[in-house]
């Protein structure tokens, strides 16, 4: 078996034997549930048959919910010592870094699966718009890889796991709120490659069900670029 | 396989942890690395496991380079503090690395079957890591080690936190592999070295200061013969100038007046114990203790490593 695999598939059984993979499904769809059936703006008020509410919430819990799974992949083990047998053994840092990648995404994945019958539900209450749902839900995978590749960088910086969860917060903030809201202060090309980098302006187009490349481009290279640093920075021993 | 290290350099800030040093280990040997705390045993042996990046020179196994990261497979780490993923069970943890090892899915379970034998674990399979106590941690770590048959073993003080007993059995058990495999193992603890290892390399500040058996550093550092002499019956003085007036004797010294015993130092690249013995025999004395003082490996250890 590849190593990737073998190392996903620990991780992954690491969550459910422990509390923590219990515990962080249940305080995504309580909340989740809240705000889209119950709080607010909710699908009974707009009297619509879509989940654009869900849609809209869950970047908000995903910001939290991710760095909590991420936080101590690579830090703890860097803090007790076994990454130098992991490093040791016949696994390179790209296969490592794919792997708890890998699972953490996995583990995002089947926290979002527990919504789908929300979709059902929707079906029922009226017509709703299947690609616009289809599309949410594309951009919700992506955006939650997109959390996990920068979880996963945070937690290659330093063997603390809470300030790896600080970090990648930090950056996901940035990266769904700052850059937007910069943006629009500014006009002209400054304000335009803002725009660009900020993550709302590509998760609500795909949200809409537009599936463009340039959004699966930018998407794609966000995770690229922070599991390539976060291998980088595994890979630099001395 | 051999192990080939070749002028290998590895500096940290202005201070070299190695320095220039070149080595070679035989399939069969089992090599002890000693040295004083932060002389560059642990530096060297991360760089042969690819741990840490080499800055000069190379490290050969079997003729290869191990910078490529392939040589990997065939080695066997137990690192410094043995580290252990505490929450996982000792099988569950075992299986884990043998699958990271990449040995075959149909072979996992007689491998694991064989490490527990090996290294005892039968009791303790089914528990927790983190409840183990510390001796059977230090023999899931060198089961982890092992697990998949390397050619090369590096156990970094494989024998900390082990009682008396448990030393005995892991002695054995590195005698054993040795044969067969290439072992590389560092320690504080002199007397492991003459029972385990084939040869001693002591280093320090990063250089190689001493390499050989544990016999031929001895004579490297004893040069004359030492004799701890007792002589019953008869008069003290005359004992010793006649002693003194031995050809093959260079000093005598007196331990205890009272008692007649003696401190006796023979003349380079001489024995002496033959004539001492003929002297005794012609005038009637009764020689009751003739014993060769040892340079211990404490003292050639301390001689290497303290200037």
């Amino acid at each position: 078996m590849n190593p990737v695999w073998v190392i996903a598939k620990k991780e992954l059984n690491g969550y459910f034997n422990s509390l923590i993979g219990y515990l962080i499904l249940s305080i995504f769809l309580i909340f989740i549930g809240a705000f889209t059936w119950l709080i607010g703006n909710d699908v009974f008020i707009r009297q619509q048959a879509t989940l654009d509410e869900f849609f809209g919430w869950a970047p908000m819990f995903l910001l939290f919910i991710v760095p909590a799974l991420t936080m101590k992949q690579i830090a703890e083990e860097k803090r007790s010592g076994t990454i130098e047998l992991l490093l040791t053994k016949n696994v390179s840092s790209r296969q490592l870094v794919l792997g708890k990648f890998l699972a953490c995404f996995l583990m995002v994945c089947i926290t979002i699966a527990f919504t789908i019958p929300y979709y059902f539900t929707i079906v029922q209450l009226g017509n709703a718009d299947h690609g616009a749902i289809i599309g949410g839900y594309i951009g919700l995978l992506l955006l939650s890889a997109a959390f996990t590749a920068i979880g996963i960088y945070a937690s290659s910086l330093k063997d603390n796991q809470i300030v790896a969860f600080l970090l990648a917060l930090v950056i996901n903030v940035i990266f769904l709120f700052i850059l937007g809201f910069v943006g629009n202060y500014f006009s002209g090309w400054f304000g335009d490659i803002l725009n660009t980098l900020s993550i709302p302006n590509h998760y609500t187009s795909i949200s809409r069900g537009v599936l463009d490349t340039k959004d699966l481009v930018y998407f794609g290279s966000l995770i690229f670029l922070f599991l390539f640093l976060a291998e980088l920075k595994i890979s630099k021993k001395s | 396989m051999d192990i080939q290290i070749q002028q290998l350099t590895k500096s940290y800030g202005f201070q070299k942890a190695v320095d220039n040093i070149s080595f070679s280990v035989k399939t069969g040997e089992v090599l002890g690395f000693l040295g004083p705390n932060g002389a560059g045993k642990t530096t060297t042996m991360k760089m042969i496991t690819n741990y840490i990046d080499i800055e000069q020179g190379d490290i050969l196994i079997g003729g290869q380079s191990i910078k490529s990261g392939e040589m990997n497979r065939h080695i066997g780490y137990l690192p410094e503090h043995n580290p252990l993923y505490l929450d996982m069970p000792v099988i569950d943890y075992l299986e884990y690395c043998a699958a990271l090892q990449g040995v075959a899915k149909s072979k996992v379970p007689m491998r694991i079957r064989e490490m527990v034998r090996l290294c005892g674990l039968d009791v303790e399979k089914h528990k927790k890591i983190g409840e183990l106590s510390k001796g059977y941690r230090q023999r899931v770590g060198l089961a982890q080690a092992m697990i998949h048959d390397p050619a090369i073993l590096i156990l970094d003080e494989p024998t900390t936190g082990l009682d008396p007993n448990q030393i005995i059995e892991i002695r054995d058990l590195i005698r054993q592999l040795g044969k067969q495999k290439t072992v590389i193992l560092s320690t504080h603890i002199l007397p492991e070295v003459e029972a385990t290892c084939d040869r001693i390399l002591i280093i320090n500040h990063g250089k190689i200061v001493a390499d050989g058996t544990a016999s031929t550093l001895r004579k490297q550092a004893q040069g004359q013969q030492v004799l701890k002499v007792k002589i019953e019956e008869g008069p003290t003085n005359e004992i010793y100038e006649k002693l003194q007036a031995l050809e093959a004797v260079a000093m005598v010294d007196f331990i205890d007046q009272a008692s007649n015993r003696f401190e006796i130092q023979s003349v380079a690249e001489r024995q002496s114990n033959k004539a001492i013995f003929e002297l005794c025999v012609k005038n009637n004395w009764v020689l009751s203790e003739c014993i060769p003082f040892e340079t211990k490996l404490e003292d050639i250890f301390r001689d290497l490593t303290l200037n």
